[in-house]
């Protein structure tokens, strides 16, 4: 495969041809923001984060998508990228019901840490707060639509790499949403085989494990109980 | 099937012909006013006055002047032409009896009326003239010759480069040079490649493809069967939406009767071209207008628009290369190669050649289809040929290409319509819809009714346009709301910008439009509905807002 020479903020860097601008602009360690990438699965080009600017293209192209070509000089960092950027997450923000403070995912977000990294300290929007369900049908995962970006990972997640299909899409629009199989509730849906490779694909709270989330502990007194009455009848005493 | 014998069967449909031919619109605008029973009220009473044998009862497609409808044509072989408007099917009787020379009081209409004379008609050009239903009136009229002679005499260089020459672009709005597109498909590499025609046609107010595929579907098939010789394709997809069940059945007949007579499927005109043609039928997704969408959608997927580059000419169904073009754009191909490029280049403008056909709508006299030459202004087409705005209002502006268009103002009414010209203004050719507003539309409510429309059409694969169209929409219902303030308008125009350089497709690119052409024309009408802010700083032209 022929080497392409390209430029990415003014620093020349040398790839595979074929490759993306992400996959070179990473290897080159420049941070570029994505939500609906994921190493491993097809791109799509749905967040726009990762929109740069390339010298000669009018419009903005998303890095995931974009294959490098010879003598390419590409801005992943301007003003304006930035504002969009930045315009992007509060759009999301305000779309659904994003609660950091009661999210399984506070801390391990990949939407809150884009925020912080790209300086969203208030979202100029009117929130819409919709009413989305959870749908906690399924024995180990659930799924809180609240907290879902429609970011796709999870639908790919199930049909590239578990090859099952559970997950698609449903409606479009705002109102689109994510299903299992034909809109069943997740627990019924026949084609999935619990593999969980959906929750781990998801980049927010919107799927998780069940047992993790805020307000789902229980207490299991009994195993006090057990403890107390074992030691007083000196059940673990090992024999010689 | 052999030249000749398409000529004898075009001859012996000539010969056939009857003193008097009346002709009714049997296209679906038409039809929802009974011309179907009209047109068999029409048959009846011509037998009962013993009339067969001198007088044809032709269905055909749309004559264009559709808000007068619906149309009953009459053709004397004598040469003399008269036009029947608002027919009833009661009127059959009366119209028969005209015929024999008795009083008739339908209300007849002129065929040299301004909506009539001023247009220059090449796709249209047997709309309403021919029965949609019937090869053999296709064939007489000189139809599938071009094939004939693109097949025989002419190679695949020879006839993208007709086309290249002919300067025509693509009628699905954004223009595209079609030379430069077939060029691409025919040096793609591939053994497999295909056509597909955009019928997905769903802008409001906009009806130019179905009329032009309920009224002559041959000429769509023809167009298409050319320029797959021309790109080496042997498949064809003709995706339609689902809406349109009228030009669907047409179509099913239309691709039966060609079939039959050898003119689709295989070995055509004896030379070892095939060409099959499928219909798809969309679902009633706006997005699938858009190319990718489209395509994703014939292949059986959700019908969600991806990034281009990779475009359609090098990786389109099925990663194949795929030719895709609107049906108004397949219907211009085979009266580009029977009269040449310099003839078809000799109408229009100079970036801008053809003919380009309308859906005049809206607060106008005239409503209809119209087709005219590139280049003719707008006041020709709204004040002359649409005889203006009804009851005494005036016309306050006209809205082309739909809700990726813009708003263009009375003012600007001498601007000739052309791809730049109107690109100048901030709207768009689009694909024909154009819709006329007079002094009591307020242009707030227009952006917003167009944004609602993209809000509700966005498929929801990209933030910007899934997220932000909903934004815009909520801002503007707060101007109307009169509760929004200055830094509503600053916000909503800052979305516009986003969302406009930001969005995944076409969709989402052009959803800000009416509202930056309404604000570039009507700014006034915006700040009258804001309110003060906190800080009770004046809002208007001459307070706070800023000079964009």
């Amino acid at each position: 495969m022929a080497a392409k020479t390209l430029t990415i903020n003014g620093q020349q860097v040398t790839a595979e041809e074929g490759a993306t601008v992400l996959q070179v602009a990473r290897d080159a360690k420049i941070n570029i923001p994505t939500l609906c990438h994921l190493d491993g699965m097809k791109d799509v080009g749905a967040c726009r984060l990762c929109i740069v600017e390339v010298v000669g293209t009018p419009k903005l192209l998303p890095a995931c998508t974009t294959v490098i070509a010879e003598g390419m000089e590409i801005k992943t960092e301007s003003d304006r990228l930035r504002k969009y950027r930045k315009m992007t997450l509060e759009l999301l923000f305000a779309e659904r019901n994003h609660v950091c403070a009661v999210c399984v995912a506070n801390g391990h977000c990949e939407l809150q840490t884009l925020a912080y990294e790209q300086g969203v300290d208030h979202v100029r929007y009117d929130y819409l707060f919709p009413k989305w369900g959870v749908d906690t049908t399924h024995e180990r995962f659930g799924m809180d639509h609240n907290r879902c970006i429609l970011c796709s990972r999870c639908v790919r997640a199930c049909v590239e790499i578990e090859g099952a299909a559970t997950k698609s899409i449903a409606g479009r629009g705002a109102k689109s949403k994510i299903i299992s199989d034909l809109n069943e509730p997740w627990g019924e849906a026949d084609s999935c085989t619990s593999c969980g490779k959906c929750v781990q694909s998801c980049p927010t709270g919107a799927l998780f494990n069940k047992g993790s989330t805020v307000a789902e502990m229980e207490h299991d007194r009994s195993h006090l109980d057990y403890v107390v009455t074992a030691r007083e009848k000196k059940l673990w005493v090992t024999h010689a | 099937m052999q030249l000749d014998e398409l000529k004898a069967i075009a001859e012996k449909k000539k010969a056939s012909a009857k003193k008097v031919c009346l002709r009714t619109c049997l296209s679906a605008g038409c039809i929802s006013s009974q011309s179907d029973v009209l047109h068999k009220n029409l048959a009846t009473e011509v037998k009962a006055a013993g009339l067969e044998n001198d007088v044809e009862v032709r269905r055909v497609g749309c004559m264009g002047f559709c808000g007068q409808g619906p149309l009953v044509g009459v053709d004397h072989k004598e040469g003399k032409e008269e036009l029947f408007e608002f027919v009833k099917p009661d009127d059959a009787k009366a119209i028969v009896s005209h015929l024999k020379g008795g009083a008739c009081d339908v209300q007849k209409g002129d065929p040299q009326h301004p909506f009539f004379a001023k247009q220059v008609k090449i796709v249209r050009a047997n709309g309403g003239i021919v029965d949609p239903e019937n090869i053999e009136d296709y064939l007489a009229i000189g139809g599938y010759q071009a094939l004939h002679h693109a097949l025989t005499e002419m190679n695949s260089e020879s006839i993208i480069d007709t086309i290249t020459k002919s300067g025509l672009r693509g009628r699905g709005g954004a223009g595209f040079p079609s030379g430069i597109k077939w060029g691409t498909v025919a040096k793609s590499p591939g053994a497999k490649k295909y056509v597909v025609c955009n019928g997905d046609e769903g802008d409001p107010g906009a009806f130019m493809d179905r009329s032009v595929l309920e009224s002559d579907p041959h000429l769509v098939l023809e167009g298409m069967a050319i320029a797959a010789h021309a790109v080496g394709a042997d498949q064809g997809f003709l995706y339609v939406r689902a809406e349109y069940p009228l030009a669907i059945s047409r179509l099913q007949i239309a691709i039966k009767q060609a079939k039959a007579l050898g003119l689709l499927g295989s070995g055509i005109f004896e030379t070892p071209f095939n060409f099959n043609v499928d219909i798809r039928i969309g679902a009633g997704a706006f997005v699938c207008g858009e190319e990718t969408a489209l395509l994703a959608s014939i292949e059986g997927e959700r019908g969600m628009p991806r990034p281009r580059p990779p475009f359609p000419a090098v990786k389109g169904l099925w990663g194949c290369p795929t030719l895709l073009n609107n049906v108004e754009t397949f219907a211009n191909i085979s009266a580009i190669i029977n009269k040449g490029a310099d003839w078809y280049a000799s109408f229009g403008t100079e970036k801008s050649k053809g003919t380009k056909v309308f859906a005049l709508t809206g607060k106008i006299k005239n409503n209809g289809l119209i087709e005219v030459p590139m280049g003719i202004p707008l006041r020709q087409i709204v004040e002359e040929m649409g005889g203006g705005a009804p009851d005494g209002h005036s016309v306050k502006s006209v809205q082309t290409g739909g809700p990726s268009g813009g708003c263009i103002p009375a003012e600007h009414l001498d601007t000739p319509v052309d791809y730049e010209s109107l690109g100048k203004l901030g709207s768009i050719m689009g694909s024909g819809g154009m819709v006329v507003m007079d002094d009591t539309t307020n242009m707030v409510e227009i952006a917003k009714f167009y944004m609602e429309f993209c809000m509700d059409e966005s498929c929801g694969k990209c933030i910007p346009c899934r997220a932000g169209t909903v934004q815009m929409f909520h801002l503007l219902e707060k101007i109307t709301q009169r509760k929004a303030t200055k830094r509503d308008l600053d916000k909503l125009e800052e979305l516009c910008d986003m969302v406009k350089n930001t969005s995944l497709c076409g969709l989402g690119q052009t959803a800000p439009n009416p509202i930056q052409s309404t604000l570039r024309f009507f700014r006034s009408e915006y700040e009258a509905l804001l309110q003060p802010d906190a800080t009770g700083a004046p809002v208007g032209a001459n307070g706070t807002a800023k000079a964009h």
